[in-house]
């Protein structure tokens, strides 16, 4: 029998979940040496996924597939192609890197580290399932762990911040549940069955258009789109570190996955008339983010808004449905995942050490914090779409693909480069450069763990910057043929 | 080995240098020297290199190749050089200017604590300058574009204690993104319609008249935008006079082949396209125009020595764009050559006076010549060249560039372009003639010999780097720039020679007259024409206007739609909310009052019915005889009634 690889990849951290739970007491060392066996387990297994997956193939690899609930025709249906790839071991690597970032957590580590590793299985199954019943099971199953992690560990308005990303993200779900099962009775026989649906898109025009609607709104509001943003500062400054970092890393990408792997396939007659609305929100996105992060003086709220920028680029690769746009949006996604979750890291570190974050109270730190400052300026040029970093090709791409279709949208959300050049330059200023100050003399430069965790992602960042080969050739194939699909039918 | 490994080898020896430096610097030999070896050797090995290509390619070899690097769907992403001979020049200019700056720089960073530092960005910045200049795609040209632009925000910046650098960096990464803006815009435009970013194709296609000229005149001005903000052309040069701020020699590189060089080379390496559109031509020639004449008018009323020749570069660059825009591809990139001998030499002349005299005023200097014999003699040749008196370099070039505008038969520009020659001449001598003749004011000495060393070298090419352009040359850079073919290769032009050399003379006995003899009184002109004189000393408030009409209301803008985020948007977010609350707390209401009540109400007649039908069960058996005996009447009454 084959490995199934996909199942430990996505299972093993519940495993470790257990463990912890059966843990006696509280050793600190025994959580989280198991925490980080058990990440770690689903990092090795999604870096061997890489290793032996075929890139020439367009359709669905390792599938596993069983019945679980036969009278509703639920199967336990798992497959990877080119698009889950890379989200898979984004999430891996995250996830892994977020525990060892967790490390300073002090209060209720038992719970802290159970309910992380269930986090991490439940987003690994978001990429992995190809059953709606199994997708809507992990997509829900994230929520519950993450309302838990801000909700108890996080920051002064943590309550707060918690219920709303709940309520809204619950919101959204509802929508996409109405979806999913409208579809599932419009069906005969009736199934959740994405790939066969994506195979037949069987849906009438009408149909699909209210099913992509309500579709969108559950991953508008994951990715966010604007208007549905508010969420992502409070969920993002309020949530401990590690937890900002899977969240910008990750969750922020399965909205743009979502539309990507069922929306577009399944719904491309709807998809093609959202086409340039989509372009819009994604230039709305882009522009309005980039200018609302500038007004921040909270160094995480701005890493937050900075979010809302990017993936406004994510957006506007994809609207345009070629396969250089998509491309792009995929390798955007990855890109900002480290980067982004490097930010994140960054700010932990800096807050750990000041108890605050406010940007205008920092100044100098170029001096004493020289790796610390070396750091973040490379994350912040990442960001900045700086070449030969990882933010910068996924970046271009995203523009080159969706310029021969929608000229002048792309012509205005070029115009985020200088704004985002402008507030990430004027944040490097005012924390990192001037004259030192007398109150911050005193702190270390990073610690040994601290750069375990970002290095890593340091040395990604310019890898994928300087060659980012590895990464489109894994998905090529099968964007590629998803664009033929849906710019086919336009002829 | 090949010619274009040789290629790959000139940048990849100053990013070898960067790695190194940038990570083991700190661990190099306490003496401090030291740590600047990886970079000088690294920049020594490149200008070998260029050489031998500059050979190579004089004997007509074709350095071309392209690797594949990555492939998105329609789109093939090639890492590749091109030694042509625009290139092969450029090369020359970037590597000497190059390797002189750092030699220099080993005095005068010396003692600096972040010395190893400074290497390894000089080594980046010039690993990103050669890439840029090797470039065959728009993509490569494009990533090396922004490279230079991140090593001029860290060396610009790199005394970044002081508030001023910071500001400085920080300005010129920004204004000049808001050129690549349109750049970028420029190449998409000409990607999206020729499918490909190779030169080479897209340049054919323009040539066989695959593109429309009204697309070639919008794509060709949205790569002008790029070059304005890189060669620090009217409207977006304010960055260039304050990246002064950062080290002198940097100042030098900056403004002589690295930085503001991309610009113009951008522009000549784009000619086909640029040259296909009277209309992009025409924009070139009137910004570049515009800008000469407007830098030099500023020039003339600075008294800090680096701001001074901060804006005769600005006048400079104006020259060479004036002179692309008019057609003259080798007259630009011929001025681009001498321009950066000499104004290398300006700079790391003025940095050795910085550094003699720690003061930056030209009014608190004079008689230095005495002092610094080899800094106020070179110092003097360059003010020769940049004034354009022959034979020395600048002569030969301004000469080019003079034709061209004048062939070109806008008369509004030539009349520009010679004004302009006037107001330089004049300007480089009061510069001159303040800080080396005159009192001496102060204690002053010579640099030391690593210096004073690359003031001589660059000296000697300040005069002869223009021979290679002596118009009754056969072969001079004119042909070998355009080809081999006598395009743009024309007799001497004896007229424009004597203008020239008349205007320029003129010039500096304006300044003699005023700043050495006395005939004139220095500020006759800011007492006289006050409001004009202030206008110029003021820059045109160029940037007073930027910061008011730009700055400060995109500041306001970014907190009105923050707070926009938070009523509006997060406020219908928690409007919702609280709507739900309400309606919830309604609903409660209805429970209790309404709904419950209406069970409770039952509960209550029940159990008043109940307590009232209790009173029959009392238990007495006497009662309950009673009750039956009138239920037995009622049933006997009613059977016999019906």
């Amino acid at each position: 029998m084959e490995l199934p690889i996909l199942t430990l990849v996505t299972f093993s951290p519940l495993v470790g979940m257990v463990v912890v739970l059966l843990l006696r007491g509280e050793s600190e060392r025994g959580i989280k040496g198991t925490a980080t066996v058990f990440s770690g387990i689903s990092l090795v297994f999604a870096t061997l996924l890489l290793a032996i997956f075929d890139r020439s193939v367009p359709g669905f690899q390792f599938v596993e597939r069983a019945q679980w609930i036969p009278p509703i025709n639920v199967w336990y249906y798992l497959g990877v192609d080119g698009l889950s790839i890379t989200m898979i071991f984004l999430t891996a690597l995250l996830s892994f890197v977020a525990v060892i970032a967790s490390y300073g957590i002090k209060d209720r580590m038992k719970q802290y580290f159970a309910l992380f590793l269930l986090l991490q299985t439940a987003m690994t199954g978001v990429f992995v399932a190809l059953d709606f019943f199994l997708f809507y099971v992990f997509w829900e199953a994230m929520l519950v762990p993450m309302y838990f992690l801000i909700g108890i560990w996080g920051g002064p308005n943590r309550e707060y911040a918690a219920i709303k990303f709940f309520l809204y993200t619950l919101l959204g779900s509802v929508a996409m549940l109405l979806a999913i099962l409208a579809m599932y009775f419009s069906t005969t026989p009736h199934t959740f069955d994405i790939v066969e649906l994506a195979r037949t898109h069987p849906f009438a025009p009408r149909f699909q258009m209210i099913v992509f609607l309500a579709l969108f709104l559950g991953f508008a509001i994951k990715v966010p789109v604007f208007p549905f943003h508010t969420w992502l500062p409070d969920a993002h400054v309020e949530a401990p570190t590690a937890i900002s970092v899977i969240l910008a890393g990750v969750l922020l990408k399965m909205g743009i996955y979502g539309i990507l792997r069922i929306s577009y396939p399944i719904l491309p007659d709807a998809a093609r008339d959202f086409a340039f609305p989509l372009a819009i929100l994604a230039a709305i996105n882009i522009i309005y983010g980039a200018l609302v992060a500038m007004a921040q003086s909270d160094l995480k709220k701005l890493v937050a808004y900075s979010s809302v920028s990017h993936m406004g680029y994510c957006l506007l690769g994809m609207s345009a449905m070629t396969a250089t746009g998509m491309n792009g949006t995929v390798l955007q996604m990855f890109g900002h995942g480290i980067i982004t979750g490097s930010l994140f890291l960054l700010v932990g570190v800096i807050y750990d050490r000041a108890h605050h974050r406010d940007i205008d109270r920092f100044g100098g730190l170029a001096i004493q914090l020289p790796i610390f400052t070396g750091i973040m300026s490379l994350a912040a040029f990442a960001s900045l779409g700086l070449p030969g970093l990882a933010g910068f090709v996924g970046e271009f791409m995203c523009f080159v693909g969706a310029f021969p279709v929608f000229k002048t949208i792309v012509i205005i959300s070029a115009i985020g480069i200088v704004i985002t050049a402008g507030y990430l330059l004027w944040m490097l200023q005012r924390m990192f450069l001037g004259k030192p100050q007398e109150q911050y003399a005193a702190f270390p430069d990073m610690s040994a763990r601290e750069l375990v965790s970002l290095v890593p992602l340091q040395i990604l960042t310019v890898a994928i910057g300087v060659y980012p080969w590895p990464i489109i050739d894994f998905m090529d194939t099968t964007i590629e043929s998803l664009s033929y699909f849906l710019r086919g039918g336009l002829s | 080995m090949e010619l274009t490994t040789l290629a790959f080898l000139i940048p990849l020896l100053p990013f070898a240098a960067f790695v190194i430096t940038i990570f083991f610097g700190r661990r190099l030999p306490a003496e401090r020297g030291l740590a600047a070896v990886p970079a000088i050797a690294a920049a020594a090995g490149s200008t070998l290199i260029s050489f031998f290509l500059l050979l190579k390619v004089l004997h007509g070899a074709v350095v071309e190749v392209s690797h594949p690097w990555f492939k998105v769907s329609e789109y093939l992403f090639t890492v590749g050089v091109s030694v042509d001979p625009l290139a092969a020049l450029m090369l020359i200019v970037v590597s000497v200017v190059g390797l002189l700056v750092e030699i220099y720089s080993v005095g005068y960073m010396h003692g600096d604590s972040r010395f190893s530092r400074y290497f390894a960005y000089i080594s980046l910045f010039v690993f990103s300058m050669y890439g840029l200049v090797l470039a065959n795609t728009f993509f490569l040209l494009f990533i090396f574009w922004e490279l230079v632009g991140l090593c001029s925000y860290l060396l610009i910046g790199f005394w970044f204690e002081k508030k001023s650098a910071a500001d400085a960096g920080k300005k010129a990464f920004i204004t000049t993104r808001i050129g690549d803006f349109g750049f970028l815009i420029g190449v998409l435009l000409l990607a999206s319609a020729g499918g490909t970013f190779q030169f080479s194709e897209l340049f054919g296609m323009a040539q066989a008249g695959h593109f429309s000229s009204s697309f070639l005149t919008i794509a060709t001005i949205c790569l002008l935008a790029g070059a304005v903000g890189k060669s620090a052309q009217f409207p977006l040069h304010v960055w260039l006079p304050d990246a002064m701020e950062g080290p002198t020699p940097i100042s030098a590189l900056i403004h002589a082949a690295t930085m503001v060089a991309a610009g113009v080379y951008m522009v000549a390496r784009c000619f086909p396209l640029f040259s296909a559109s009277a209309e992009a031509s025409m924009t070139v020639a009137t910004i570049g125009g515009i800008t000469a004449l407007f830098a030099a008018t500023i020039a003339c009323t600075q008294f800090d020595i680096k701001r001074v020749l901060a804006y005769s570069t600005l006048s400079q660059l104006g020259y060479m764009m004036l002179a692309l825009g008019c057609g003259g591809y080798v007259a630009g990139m011929f001025h681009l050559m001498t321009h950066a001998f000499f104004k290398a030499l300006l700079f790391l002349g003025a940095g050795s006076v910085i550094h003699a005299v720690h003061e930056q005023d030209i009014r608190e200097m004079g008689g230095l010549g005495g002092k610094m014999k080899v800094t106020s003699t070179t110092f003097l040749i360059a003010c020769l060249a940049i004034a354009g008196i022959p034979p020395l370099s600048g002569f030969w070039s301004k000469d080019e560039i003079l034709v061209a505008v004048k062939e070109s038969h806008n008369l509004g520009l030539y009349a520009i372009a010679v004004g302009g020659a006037l107001l330089t001449a004049f300007y480089m001598f009061r510069l001159y003639f303040l800080v080396f003749c005159g009192k001496e004011k102060g204690e002053a000495h010579e640099s030391p010999y690593v210096m004073a060393l690359p003031l001589v070298v660059l000296g000697v090419l300040s005069v002869c780097s223009g021979w290679v352009g002596l118009p009754w040359l056969e072969h001079n850079v004119a042909g070998f720039l355009s080809g081999g073919e006598a395009h743009g290769h024309h007799g001497p032009d004896y007229t424009v020679m004597g203008m020239s050399i008349l205007v320029a003379g003129a010039g500096i006995f304006l300044a003699y007259a005023t700043y050495i003899r006395g005939w004139i009184v220095r500020d006759a002109f800011s007492r006289r024409l006050g409001p004009l004189y202030s206008l110029l000393y003021n820059k045109y408030y160029v940037d007073e206007i930027y910061l008011s009409l730009i700055v400060r209301p995109l500041v306001s803008l970014t907190r009105a739609l923050f707070a926009f985020d938070l009523a509006v948007i997060d406020g219908a977010v928690n409007g919702s909310a609280r709507l739900t609350v309400i309606w919830s707390r309604a609903k409660k209401w209805v429970d209790i009052y309404i709904v419950d009540g209406a069970v409770n109400g039952v509960a209550f007649l029940t159990e008043l019915a109940g307590s009232v039908a209790r009173r029959t069960q009392s238990g007495y058996v006497q009662q309950y005889a009673l009750m039956i005996v009138l239920g037995l009447a009622t049933i006997v009454i009613l059977k016999l009634l019906l």
